[in-house]
């Protein structure tokens, strides 16, 4: 517990922690007064509501377009199940960024969308509101779809058996089981889409901002600092609360069910409504899902001379997008593996440590210690990434011309996933199992390298693929901290998108469409080594 | 071989094990006998090292192990659920302990296919541990505890989750192997039957110390308490006061072995010690049940005063339900319980 423990404090506490304080202090001494002057801002106040309902009707969007399909994926067999999974996994690792362009490639200024029917979308806020349900799906799928694989039918058959009807059983029976899976999903939705930044970046334009746009803006923009740590402190405070509540759930869940083999649950639809059922399921999948990314990978091909590789040749040089980069921005891809593999060991070491921690322990402390872990996730990213440079780069932390800083930040990011795909299965190594070696001779470390280690193997590669996908697409802490001549893959994104004119737009889409391509094969590569017990995500 | 000394384990308040002396010889089989809660488990769990005792030493051959950890013990367990591990394959199981040891690949999968052998699974090497039944487990389960060859042999509920008839023939099996091989063996099960089937000798626990030890025939005969009689099946358990020959009871005048000292005490009448008769003839009862037991039935007698009895006889004299008869005692199947 003593590594990941300190691990948090140095990269996550102490940066977060001075930038607050840099941000409070004024000649040393606190300057509460600007809290109460910042929340009174009736801008500031504008943007919190927009946080708020936005997240809300994300959230909301969200469960009603993907409970069907959680309930599809958990009780139907169909051809192509195990891929259409995957299919709807793609969004949830992919970059903000690349979310963001694909959006705007399908309903932004000349989309997909425009030239069709004239339809613009992007300076709406339906923009923000898809691009959230696409980027969630799998959240609320996996989540509660997972859990609903392994309710045993034969509980709603016992209920029907008793005298209650299809509906009464589904009602009284899994419903009640399925309530808390339900909450933890609609918590991390609500989680996800109340930090938006990527995605609110790109497509709210100047009209929609979040709280993470926000602090951006503040801290970047308009360099005032007082202001954004306010916005910290309270984008914390909201996140600690959600946190609070997403634990108590998953205990909930935890405690009280009894589980059975996904595989023997699912069967072939039957009768015309099922059947329906799974085709409009589909057909939702296919118009929130893929087009976006198919829509993307079109915008990147058509160039100026109808569909060639225009956009992907100008991202070799440097000389072609007006002078955005020092370096071709090709070179951005292996930045982002480099940087990439190397988050992903950290967070693979420190989240592992933490997880073993986890399973070994138990008590309100270590409760306290699983929530601790989650808190990067819903902490402003860009906070984190200023607070980097803030606070490592003086004696005795002089970090800032390091390159380790970025997997660092992308590592924090990391860590969760690790945690939580890591803990359901080390806890479901039975301890007598170690026993059983020890009796036949196995010392402590042998048993756990011959017993643990094949068991846990699987998950832990799940857990570095997770690790190494988000760290890819990390953006809200790497913008600051990326050195500008070795941008990451979402940095160069970001920065082509702020440029104007059609090649450079065009180069956005064809690195996005690497980026995607990058994290599909790496997710692909997930699902063929998955386990049954993994994880939430 | 084994020896425990005042060997004590407390969880929190409660003592699970209390002051247990216990000694297993070399190629003896001993099994412990108790209902579940009694501490057998525990004990098992003491002498491999992977609970420590509070108080009390655990001896093999003659040598402390306090100090020495589970692995270097070179005893054996068999777990009660088995434990085999999932990812392994049955070979897998099998040479685990042989490879902790340093076996080489050849002679591992010699001494894998012999036992195997042995256990009546052979060629099941490649088999997938999660596709074994119940039985086959079990089988895989010995095997691998025999695998390393340990000076100790220990098995938690050997045959617990089998069906009848495969525990009856496994017991067999267990017991000529057993004698076969020469392992020294430290059983516990909550079933009699299967203990006195396998055990040189029983010793029956209760509450965290043992009620009596004895070899099965001793025990069977004699139980040292009414707790031991009741747990072993024998309720006909009466307050009695011994007067030369025979005792006096709430069923009247029971008989006991020559040379029972006189006063009060307790007499167990084993149900084959019951003989039906006409009412004239012993204490009058009404039979309340009747439950047939293969060869044999077991009646349940009302006596006007008194607690019930149990009766066995024979299918073709058994008495119905409604009846009314005499049960008379007969001394060859009268203990007495202090």
């Amino acid at each position: 517990m003593a590594v990941p423990l300190a691990f948090f404090g140095v990269f996550f506490a102490y940066p977060v922690a001075s930038i607050v304080s840099r941000g409070l202090k004024d000649g040393g001494s606190w300057q509460f007064a600007r809290i109460g002057e910042v929340i009174t801002d009736p801008r500031i106040g504008h943007v919190l509501w927009f946080t708020t309902w936005q997240a809300a009707a994300s959230t909301a969007l969200t469960l009603l377009l993907a409970l069907p399909g959680a309930y599809v994926f958990a009780r139907f067999d169909f051809p192509g199940k195990h891929l259409l999974r995957a299919v709807v996994t793609v969004p949830f690792v992919l970059p903000t960024v690349v979310v963001g362009s694909a959006f705007l490639a399908l309903l932004g200024r000349g989309g997909l969308l425009d030239e069709l029917w004239g339809v613009r979308l992007d300076t709406t806020v339906w923009a923000i509101l898809l691009a959230h349900v696409f980027f969630n799906y799998a959240v609320v799928v996996r989540t509660v779809g997972g859990l609903w694989a392994q309710l045993d039918p034969r509980q709603e058959e016992a209920a029907r058996v008793l005298g209650a009807g299809r509906l009464a059983a589904w009602r009284r029976v899994t419903l009640p089981a399925l309530g808390p899976a339900v909450a933890a999903a609609a918590l991390m939705v609500f989680l996800f889409t109340f930090t938006s930044f990527g995605v609110v970046q790109i497509l709210g334009g100047p009209r929609y901002a979040t709280l993470e746009v926000e602090i951006y803006q503040q801290t970047a923009q308009l360099l005032d600092l007082p202001t954004a740590a306010v916005l910290t402190l309270v984008q914390f405070a909201a996140v600690a609360a959600l946190l609070g509540v997403h634990a108590w759930t998953v205990r909930r869940r935890e405690a009280t069910l009894k589980l059975v083999d996904a595989a023997r649950t699912a069967r072939r639809p039957q009768g015309a409504a099922q059947w329906a059922l799974l085709a409009s399921v589909l057909a939702v999948v296919a118009l929130l899902v893929l087009v976006p990314l198919v829509v993307l990978v079109l915008r990147s091909l058509d160039g100026p001379h109808g569909y060639d590789l225009t956009y992907y040749r100008a991202l070799a040089s440097a000389g072609d997008n007006g002078g955005t980069f020092v370096v071709a921005p090709l070179a951005a891809i292996g930045n982002s593996l480099a940087y990439a593999l190397a988050a992903t060991a950290v967070a693979v070491v420190v989240g592992g440590l933490a997880a073993a921690a986890l399973t070994r322990r138990e008590g309100r402390l270590v409760r306290g210690f699983d929530a601790l872990l989650m808190l990067p996730l819903g902490t402003s990213a860009v906070t984190v990434g200023f607070g980097f440079l803030i606070a490592l780069d003086e004696p005795p932390l002089d970090l800032r011309t390091s390159w380790i800083l970025v997997p660092l930040a992308q590592a924090l990011v990391g860590v969760p996933f690790v945690v939580r795909t890591m803990l359901p299965v080390l806890r479901a190594v039975d301890v007598r199992l170690r026993e059983a070696a020890a009796v036949l001779g196995a010392s402590p470390l042998r048993a756990w390298r011959e017993v643990d280690l094949p068991l846990v193997g699987r998950a832990l590669a799940v857990a570095a693929g997770f690790a190494f996908a988000v760290s890819l697409g990390e953006f809200g802490a790497t913008v600051f901290i990326a050195r500008p001549d070795s941008p990451t893959l979402p940095v160069a994104v970001a920065r082509l998108l702020g440029r104007p004119g059609a090649l450079t737009y065009g180069q956005a889409m064809a690195l996005s469409t690497i980026l995607m391509l990058v994290c599909a094969a790496a997710l692909l590569v997930l699902e063929r080594v998955r386990t049954d017990r993994t994880g939430e995500f | 071989m084994l020896r425990l000394d005042e060997v004590t384990v407390r969880f929190g308040e409660r003592t699970v094990l209390d002051a247990v002396d216990l000694s297993v010889a070399e190629h003896e089989t001993v099994c412990v006998l108790g209902p579940s809660g009694s501490g057998k488990s525990t004990l098992l769990r003491v002498v491999a090292g992977l609970q420590r005792a509070d108080a009390g030493r655990v001896l093999l051959a003659g040598k402390d192990q306090s100090a020495v950890p589970t692995h270097r013990r070179g005893v054996g367990l068999m777990f009660q659920d088995h434990q085999l591990f999932p990812q392994r394959d049955v070979a897998g199981n099998v040479a685990f302990g042989l490879r902790m040891r340093g076996t080489g690949r050849a002679e591992s999968a010699r001494r894998v296919a012999e036992l195997l052998e042995l256990v009546g699974l052979p060629g099941a090497q490649r088999r997938p541990v999660g596709a074994l039944s119940g039985g086959e487990q079990q089988r895989v389960a010995l095997a691998r505890a025999l695998a390393p060859e340990p000076r100790l042999l220990m098995l938690d509920e050997p045959l617990g989750q089998l069906d009848r008839s495969l525990r009856e023939r496994l017991v067999v099996e267990l017991r000529a192997l057993f004698g076969r091989l020469g392992t020294t063996v430290l059983a516990v099960t909550h079933d009699q039957g299967e203990a006195f089937a396998l055990a040189d000798r029983v010793v029956v626990m209760r509450d965290g110390h043992i009620a009596q030890a004895g070899t099965p025939l001793e025990v069977w005969r004699r139980p040292a308490s009414e707790f031991v009689a009741r747990f072993l099946g024998f309720d006909n358990v009466v307050p009695a006061t011994v007067r030369g020959e025979c005792a006096e009871t709430v069923w009247g005048r029971v008989p006991v072995p020559r040379g029972t000292p006189e006063g009060a005490c307790r007499v167990l009448v084993r149900p084959a010690g019951v003989r039906i008769a006409s009412v004239a003839e012993g204490l009058a009862c009404d039979v309340v049940a009747r439950t047939f037991r293969g060869d044999h039935v077991v009646v349940r007698l009302r006596p006007a005063d008194g607690p019930e009895l149990e009766a066995a006889c024979a299918l073709a004299s058994a008495p119905g339900v409604g009846d009314r008869v005499g049960a008379v005692f007969g001394v060859d199947e009268v203990a007495v319980l202090p």
